[in-house]
């Protein structure tokens, strides 16, 4: 077992076909909301576990720590994050950020979806941009996106 | 992860997505992106280590400044060579009566109940099963390779949730053995490798495949190159 074999099984997926490349400019960083958004399916222990095809999101409470890895694929590390969440949600190293006005503010709230989609049209038409706009309402100007 | 980065863009928020597979980063495409050679299960490199996870986050904010679709390299690697093994002390037998994964769930468990209490549960147990429903999954697969069909074994799940549940018991009771967070993928070959507990699950899912049972029944109960 190693770490290359499991990359070499999915490195050769099909990519989404997108119409449109969007790009956004953010705000100053200093001033500027970061939020974090997983696709390492995690949740909250009150929140439903994911399905094995769920399309959804879940809203992470930036104020807790106690995130659950939800994933239904075995095949990656998951002691990293067993010992450190920051592994995969670097909430700790954003508010170090923060105390060092490097980062305007961290978000209340993140989202976590599950990555091992592979129909993602629901994804793009329905919760994507649901989650997106759950963000925005919430003041987030800049998103960092993190896999498993 | 691209696809939400695409989405999320042309919702107003500039994004920046970490990548841990090359060719999947490079065909996806995000409109910021960094790909970061580590382990997969660790965007951020290295856990514990403010320091490295504070570069990444560091070279991931200068993309911002980027005015078009930009796609750079962090510069350090976390290479697994495939072979690094978690050293970690296994209990000895106590009851020859019992099945030996059995015997050394029994014998893990302090180390586990300690870890919990210093890392608490994010990928242990409780996806179905809890830990004190470690066993009597574990006698399920037993049974499983004792030529029972899986579906009248009386295994407490999905089959390959349940695998997780005991993955995670085993991998959670490693940092409770260990003085150190292990290499990447380290403590996932000592449980498959190692441990009674982890060749049982492997046992059990050759038996259901050699059985002929659908493919994702079994195969996911282990990582895809088992």
């Amino acid at each position: 077992m190693a770490d290359n074999d499991i990359k070499s099984m999915t490195e050769g997926m099909e990519a989404p076909v997108l119409d449109t490349v969007a790009f956004s400019s953010p705000p100053e960083l200093g001033k500027a909301t970061v939020a974090v958004v997983t696709s390492a399916s995690l949740h909250h222990p009150d929140q439903d576990d994911f399905a094995p095809q769920d399309v959804g999101f879940r809203v992470l409470e930036g104020n807790r720590r106690d995130y659950q890895m939800g994933h239904w694929s075995p095949n990656f590390d998951t002691i990293g994050f067993a010992s450190d969440m920051n592994t995969v949600i670097p909430l700790d190293r954003l508010d170090e950020l923060v105390l060092e006005g490097k980062v305007g503010k961290v978000s209340d709230v993140h989202l976590s979806y599950a990555g091992n989609q592979f129909d993602l049209s629901a994804v793009q038409m329905d919760s994507g941009p649901a989650g997106a706009k759950l963000l925005r309402e919430k003041g987030v100007d800049v998103v960092i996106l993190t896999p498993v | 992860m691209s696809a939400v980065a695409h989405i999320f863009e042309a919702a107003g928020m500039a994004t920046i997505v970490l990548g841990s597979i090359r060719k999947q980063i490079e065909s996806t495409a995000p409109p910021r992106g960094l790909m970061c050679d580590f382990p997969l299960g660790r965007p951020l490199g290295k856990p514990n280590d403010p320091a490295f996870q504070h570069r990444v986050l560091d070279q991931a904010f200068k993309l911002l400044a980027a005015t078009e679709q930009v796609l750079e390299e962090f510069p350090e690697a976390i290479e697994d060579e495939g072979s690094e093994m978690l050293a970690c002390p296994l209990p000895p037998r106590s009851n020859a009566d019992l099945h030996p994964a059995l015997d050394e769930v029994r014998g893990l468990r302090p180390a586990y109940d300690r870890a919990l209490e210093q890392y608490g549960n994010r990928a242990a147990t409780g996806r179905v099963i809890s830990a004190d429903q470690i066993e009597e999954a574990m006698s399920a697969f037993i049974r499983v390779t004792d030529g029972v069909p899986w579906k009248e074994a009386g295994i407490p799940g999905i089959p390959s949730r349940v695998a997780q549940d005991i993955r995670g018991f085993y991998e959670l009771a490693a940092l409770g053995l260990s003085d150190h967070v292990p290499a990447a993928w380290s403590g996932t070959r000592w449980y498959f490798n190692s441990t009674e507990g982890g060749k049982l699950v492997l046992a059990a899912r050759a038996a259901m495949r050699d059985a002929g049972e659908s493919q994702p029944i079994w195969f996911y109960m282990a990582p895809g190159d088992q």
